[in-house]
């Protein structure tokens, strides 16, 4: 279709079907079922089979009317890109949409105490009853999963393969009695992820995704979207239109929720937006080692960027590499916000101590100061990209393992 | 503005990449070393006349063949990638680049189609070499175009047949050319650290000089810009071919009964340079697509050449250590790559010099977009 044949189309629906002063749910399931919702995906499944660039034109038309799409904020986004790849008809007719109309809110379920970086090393137990799975186990570092209505979630239902065959992926119900989530504080005071404990928990036995003992490719999948969330610095939804109508009341209370442990992730980043006007009035941009500083600073995110926009211009050219290109743009995060974090200290000199109302930017500096070392972990550490850019980029042999064998005879934590 | 390279320019590299990978092998690149002149005149008539390549970025009017930086930069990193010895970088693009930048339309007439279809190997001879403002501080000429003073460093000085000399004027800074062997110019050979490159110390003494333009000071800048994004280009070719290289090594050297690239401190250390490598090589490429749109100055240029230096410099440092002992040998390769990262690294103006010309730029314009 010819990017005027899509705006047409789409400014004729807006005309025909928006108003603001409908309810959220109603205007969203109105954009599911013309497939305006989520344009890029299959015509089978909500979407329209549109290239990334007739997207573009959508989200472009949304942009300029002030239209409000599609609920995208949060771990929803991961739930459903994965489900899209490896669920099944069933599974993606009954999930999908409700994921779209934001009716349905999603967290993900992977991490544990005892497997942070070895995420494949998962005890959270999966046993398979009659009617249903029994999960019993603990997760942790779970955004948003207090107000989560499901979630995606590894666990192993075999203990008898090696570690990686005995994982399957599941969908479970956060609203059952197994369930109880409690909420985690981090070094930086924020409380943006949870604990889940899970007591004998029950999944349906057609939520599991992609097979039994599938759930290390499947979590593969969901890791390396995340990624490229992560490479393109993209956790938060934007601010909600500021517009009078029921529909847009109704998505500032969403994105308040949804954005809310995001709020500091700007500052994970290291602020390298800041910087320039903070150099200018201290006037430390006068001092040539400040300069030095900064202009390494300006290299590493122009770079970041240009070379972001190289491997999305040859993806939408049919090439390939997301994986790895994903990973160096996670390593490459960390170092800018390493030296972000570097230069903002050095402009802000002893002031860089204060975090209280006379600190930088109403604290903001003083938040980004000790918020960034999460931006090296969360995700996979730089060591665990390394690994990967190294591995599978490079081709360098892998690590001698001392994890193969059934997995209840591998050490773990704890024991 | 362009993101990547399109298929023909693709195509091309691929034709670019066969010819050097042929003709520019270690084994001829240490044979070139050790001689006075430093290149292989067969090669230098292939590569010019059968493969035109000395005019790829020169105006078609003055014979060459239209193209700009970003078709230079897939030369320059191939000549990189294998360390081609030749005049390639002092003739086709100092000069070439100095005389279509300063010369008057009757000089460029002239002289242009003899550099870009490499009949003639011209070299430029610039008095400083770090830093634009510091150009014209050791050359003058009188008003009767006689030129006198002397440059330390000039790229193939010795096997050079024409230079073209930027020198100090009573206002501003003129464009000389004088044949190589004109009466008051004295020519002598100076060792470098890179042997793959000859330099040599040209001196003057009234030499009698033909003014063939005006150097401004924007026109200089813009000259800067395009040999450092050249020689970027050159330094992103030299970095691949070394991590290609040392990759290599870590997989079949055996320590501890091991792959020593099975450790993560190497794997890491490499994964490291891949990620410095990817971001640097962006930044030269993008800068050469800046120069090919516009004439507007950017940070682009100076942050590829900061980039890709420091990028080049760490691979070749890296190259090195990760070989152990005997990366630290004459017999192995990788210290010609080193040597020349490290002359790289200063021609044109050393990393620090860039970021603060990057600073200046920013400050300027406030828009890094």
């Amino acid at each position: 279709m010819s990017h005027d044949g899509i705006k047409a189309a789409l400014e004729a629906f807006l005309d025909a079907e928006f108003s603001p002063d409908l309810s959220l749910v109603e205007w969203r399931k109105r954009l599911v079922s013309a497939g305006w919702a989520a344009p890029s995906w299959p015509d089978a499944y909500f979407g329209r089979d549109f290239s990334q660039a007739e997207a573009l034109v959508v989200s472009q038309v949304f942009a300029e009317r002030r239209v409000v799409g599609a609920a995208q904020v949060g771990p929803r986004r991961l739930a459903a890109e994965t489900i899209l790849a490896h669920g099944t008809h069933e599974q993606k007719q009954r999930y999908l949409p409700k994921i779209l109309t934001g009716e349905h809110a999603w967290c993900q379920l992977f991490s544990e105490p005892g497997s942070g970086s070895d995420l494949a090393g998962a005890s959270t137990r999966a046993d398979r009853k009659a009617d249903h799975w029994l999960i019993n186990g603990q997760k942790v570092w779970n955004t948003s999963a207090h107000h989560a209505d499901f979630g995606i979630l590894v666990a192993r239902s075999n203990w008898d393969l090696p570690k990686h065959q005995g994982l399957s992926y599941f969908l479970i119900d956060m609203r059952q009695p197994g369930v109880e989530v409690r909420p985690l504080k981090q070094m930086n005071g924020h409380a943006s992820f949870n604990e889940v404990f899970l007591t004998d928990a029950r999944v349906a036995l057609d939520d599991l995704v992609g097979g039994e003992g599938q759930g290390w490719a499947v979590a593969t999948a969901t890791l390396s979207i995340e990624r490229q969330g992560f490479a393109r610095g993209r956790s938060q939804g934007a601010p909600a239109p500021a517009s009078a109508g029921r529909v847009y009341e109704e998505l500032a209370r969403e994105l308040e929720i949804d954005n809310e442990p995001y709020t500091w992730y700007p500052q994970r980043e290291g602020r390298p937006d800041l910087i320039l006007q903070r150099a200018q009035e201290t006037g430390a941009i006068e001092d040539d080692a400040v300069r030095q500083e900064m202009a390494k600073l300006v290299c590493l995110t122009e770079a970041a960027r240009i070379s972001a926009d190289q491997v999305s211009a040859h993806q939408k050219s049919g090439g390939q590499g997301m994986l790895p290109a994903g990973s160096i743009g996670k390593l490459g995060a960390s170092v800018i916000a390493r030296q972000a974090a570097h230069v903002h200290t050095m402009i802000s000199g002893a002031s860089a101590m204060l975090s209280g109302p006379e600190s930088a930017f109403e604290g903001v500096i003083a938040e980004t100061l000790i918020s960034v070392p999460a931006i090296s972990i969360a995700g996979g550490t730089d060591e665990i990209q390394r690994n990967i850019i190294a591995e599978r980029v490079l081709g360098m042999p892998k690590e001698q393992r001392m994890d193969t064998g059934p997995f209840r005879d591998i050490p773990r934590n704890g024991q | 503005m362009q993101t990547v390279l399109s298929d023909d320019q693709v195509q091309f590299k691929h034709v670019v990449h066969r010819f050097f990978d042929t003709h520019s092998t270690t084994t001829a690149v240490r044979a070139l070393a050790e001689t006075e002149t430093g290149f292989d005149p067969l090669v230098w008539s292939q590569l010019s006349e059968t493969l035109g390549l000395t005019g790829t970025h020169l105006p078609e009017q003055y014979g060459g063949h239209g193209f700009g930086p970003v078709e230079l930069g897939i030369i320059q990193e191939e000549m990189g990638r294998t360390l081609y010895c030749g005049p390639f970088f002092s003739s086709a693009v100092m000069a070439g680049y100095a005389l279509e930048r300063f010369a008057d339309e009757a000089a460029k007439t002239e002289r242009l189609p003899q550099i870009a279809d490499g009949s003639i190997r011209a070299t430029l001879v610039l008095d400083d070499l770090n830093h634009p403002s510091q150009v014209g501080r050791l050359i003058a000429a009188d008003q009767a175009g006689a030129l006198t003073g002397s440059a330390p460093i000039v790229l193939d000085g010795c096997s050079a047949e024409v230079f073209f000399i930027v020198a100090r004027e009573d206002s501003g800074l003129g464009l000389y050319a004088l044949a190589a062997k004109a009466p008051g110019a004295e020519v002598s050979a100076q060792d470098s650290i890179d042997m793959t490159r000859k330099v040599a110390r040209v001196t003057l003494q009234e030499a009698a000089g033909t003014r063939i333009g005006s150097v401004t000071p924007q026109s200089l800048n813009r000259f800067w810009d395009l040999t450092s994004v050249a020689l970027a280009h050159e330094m992103i070719g030299g970095a691949s071919r070394l991590l290609d290289e040392t990759v290599e090594y870590t997989k079949g050297r055996y320590q501890f009964g091991r792959p020593i690239g099975s450790f993560q401190a190497l794997k890491h250390r490499c994964a490291d340079l891949l990620m410095n490598l990817e971001f640097a090589k962006a930044a030269t490429q993008h800068a050469g697509f800046c120069l090919a749109a516009s004439d507007q100055e950017t940070i682009y240029p100076s942050m590829a050449k900061a980039m890709a230096a420091d990028c080049f410099m760490e691979m070749a440092r890296a190259a090195i250590q990760l070989r152990g002992g005997i990366g630290f040998t004459w017999e192995n390769d990788t210290h010609l790559w080193f040597k020349r990262a490290k002359c790289d690294e200063v021609l044109l103006g050393a990393p620090y010099r860039h970021r603060a010309r990057m600073m200046d730029i920013l400050q300027e314009t406030q828009d890094v977009a």
